[in-house]
């Protein structure tokens, strides 16, 4: 069954990051994807641009409404998801946990709603 | 990452690697002695542990320009700890505040440069392990402060955003300057709380081995439990914790081969480490005359009756469960139970050890991989393969390394109808 991790981290946290920071950053993701493709149960992951970057669009109203930045402000962002097929919500919880971004803010795990294995 | 290289599969280029380098990691060691000791007394002297780190890094650094030149001092600690209490000494003068003599009471050249200063390192490990630092706090803070290890390896160790972590330890460090977290041995009436949760942050160090099936931290965490042993030679409890922590990575070679698990009660005992046996023994049997049994010296105990297999070639099971029996009046862990109803499987058959582990399903809940695999052997033993295949495919979605996946996987096709 597939699972959606949903990152969410304080954007205070990162700043003041220097590049090697970055780097070090990147290099413990790396080691989480690799357990995860190790473990054959990796999907997708993406790791998004900070917050202020976002524009976000709706016709809900009848127009077309552009609004530049996220659609709503909360001090912790939407940072990155990952994508795993696991068996069920216990393992995905087992995989969440051991997701860096757990330690520092919080990870949504939602069930797919697509069906299917 | 180092931790991931390790886990492709227990490569056994990598193990001979670490055995090649045992001379270059105790030299690595004893630089973290001095390291340790220079950074414990400058900072029971200042209470402020990140200037006592920045003047400690200061004098390491002059010291790299100055040895190659001038020699490398007859007493190279007392030689880093005078410019680095010089250091301190300037530090604390810009920063105007009075009195600066009294948190820095002279030391004359002389007695810097022949006399041993004090080892204040247990006054620091109590400082780390202070209940009013966060837990999760605690064994990276010796880590840095004991041992100097650099935060961003630490956080690579742990698997945390550097970052982050960084800045944890930063602001651990800033409460314990400013709330005044006291930089002393506690008083007898609350040493033994305080120095459970030095064992404890220790003991987290050993069983913290997520894709580090190398046991990386094993020699930090042997590491300290040693020194704490000298530090408080008569208390039975770090005893059991050194003795546990070192029959544990006595079995490091053996616990994975050829990429897959291997179970304690089947490992290739000759892979298994005499010197760490020996000095296990020696610190069990030292807690052992002390009178005074605790988890750590029970949970030694356990390990000392798997390590016994070596010399009688077989495991004791009934042994085993007394000592879970034990260990389970103490410390109720799902661990502990699980184990304990494997143990009735072996002793009484596995009907018995199924009624076991059904009877506390719900005690250790429905996410604890150990009681799948546990759960899975007993019911491949009673030749129930259609339970046992379940079983295992549960314990194999909630395994997060791969030498465990790998043995947990390899059972499954053992009892694989057809």
């Amino acid at each position: 069954m597939r699972y959606t991790f949903l990152l969410y981290t304080d954007p205070a946290d990162l700043a003041h990051m220097t590049a090697e920071d970055w780097e070090a950053e990147k290099e413990v993701y790396g080691a989480y994807i690799g357990a995860l493709q190790e473990a054959g149960v990796f999907v997708d992951t993406d790791w998004l641009q900070p917050v202020q970057t976002a524009t976000t669009l709706s016709l809900k109203a009848g127009a077309k409404e552009i609004q530049d930045g996220p659609f709503a402000d909360t001090k912790e962002t939407l940072g990155g998801y990952f994508v795993v097929d696991v068996l069920d919500l216990d393992a995905a919880m087992v995989w969440a946990e051991k997701c860096p971004a757990a330690k520092t803010g919080k990870v949504e795990i939602r069930a797919s709603a697509m069906g299917g294995n | 990452m180092s931790g991931c290289q390790n886990r492709q599969g227990g490569n056994p280029g990598i193990r001979d690697g670490r055995q090649l380098s045992n001379a270059a990691r105790a030299a690595e060691m004893a630089a973290r002695a001095s390291y340790g000791r220079l950074l414990a007394f400058l900072s029971v002297r200042t209470s402020d542990i990140a200037q006592a780190e920045d003047a400690l890094a200061d004098a390491f650094a002059k010291a790299l320009d100055h040895w190659p030149e001038n020699g490398v001092p007859r007493n190279p600690d007392a030689w880093l700890l005078t410019v680095a209490r010089n250091r301190l000494t300037d530090v604390q003068r810009r920063q105007t505040r009075f009195p600066t003599e009294h948190e820095l009471p002279d030391m004359p050249e002389e007695e810097s440069s022949g006399r041993e200063f004090p080892d204040q390192r247990l006054a620091l490990m109590m400082v780390c392990a202070h209940p009013a630092i966060a837990a999760d706090l605690h064994p990276p803070l010796m880590l840095q402060t004991v041992l100097g290890l650099d935060a961003k390896h630490i956080a690579r160790l742990y698997l945390m955003s550097p970052a982050a972590l960084s800045k944890r330890l930063v602001r651990a460090k800033t409460k314990i300057r400013d709330a005044g977290i006291p930089f002393k041995i506690p008083d007898r009436e609350v040493l033994p709380e305080r120095s459970t949760s030095v064992l404890e942050a220790i003991y987290g160090l050993h069983a913290h081995d997520w894709l580090d099936p190398a046991d990386t931290l094993g020699e930090e965490a042997l590491y300290l439990s040693d020194l704490l042993c000298k530090l408080l030679p008569d208390s039975a409890e770090v005893l059991g914790l050194s003795a546990l922590i070192a029959f544990s990575h006595a079995r490091v070679n053996a616990r994975i081969v050829e990429g897959i698990l291997v179970p304690t009660d089947e490992q290739n005992t000759n892979l298994w480490n005499d010197g760490l046996i020996n000095y296990g023994k020696r610190q069990l049997s030292r807690a052992y005359r002390l009178e005074e049994v605790g988890r750590f010296q029970i949970e030694a105990a356990i390990e000392a009756v798997h390590i016994e297999r070596k010399q009688s070639g077989e495991t004791d099971w009934e042994a085993l469960n007394k000592l879970y029996h034990a260990y389970l009046t103490k410390v109720p862990t799902a661990g502990g139970l699980v184990a304990q109803a494997a143990i009735t499987g072996r002793l009484h058959g596995a009907e018995a050890g199924l009624a076991a582990i059904e009877a506390i399903e719900e005690t250790v809940g429905p996410a604890f991989q150990p009681f799948w695999a546990v759960r899975a052997d007993l019911y491949a033993r009673s030749g129930r393969n259609n339970e046992a295949v379940a079983c295992y495919e549960k314990a194999i979605s909630l395994a997060t390394d791969l030498p465990t996946i790998e043995f947990l996987k390899q059972r499954r096709i053992a009892v694989l109808p057809n």
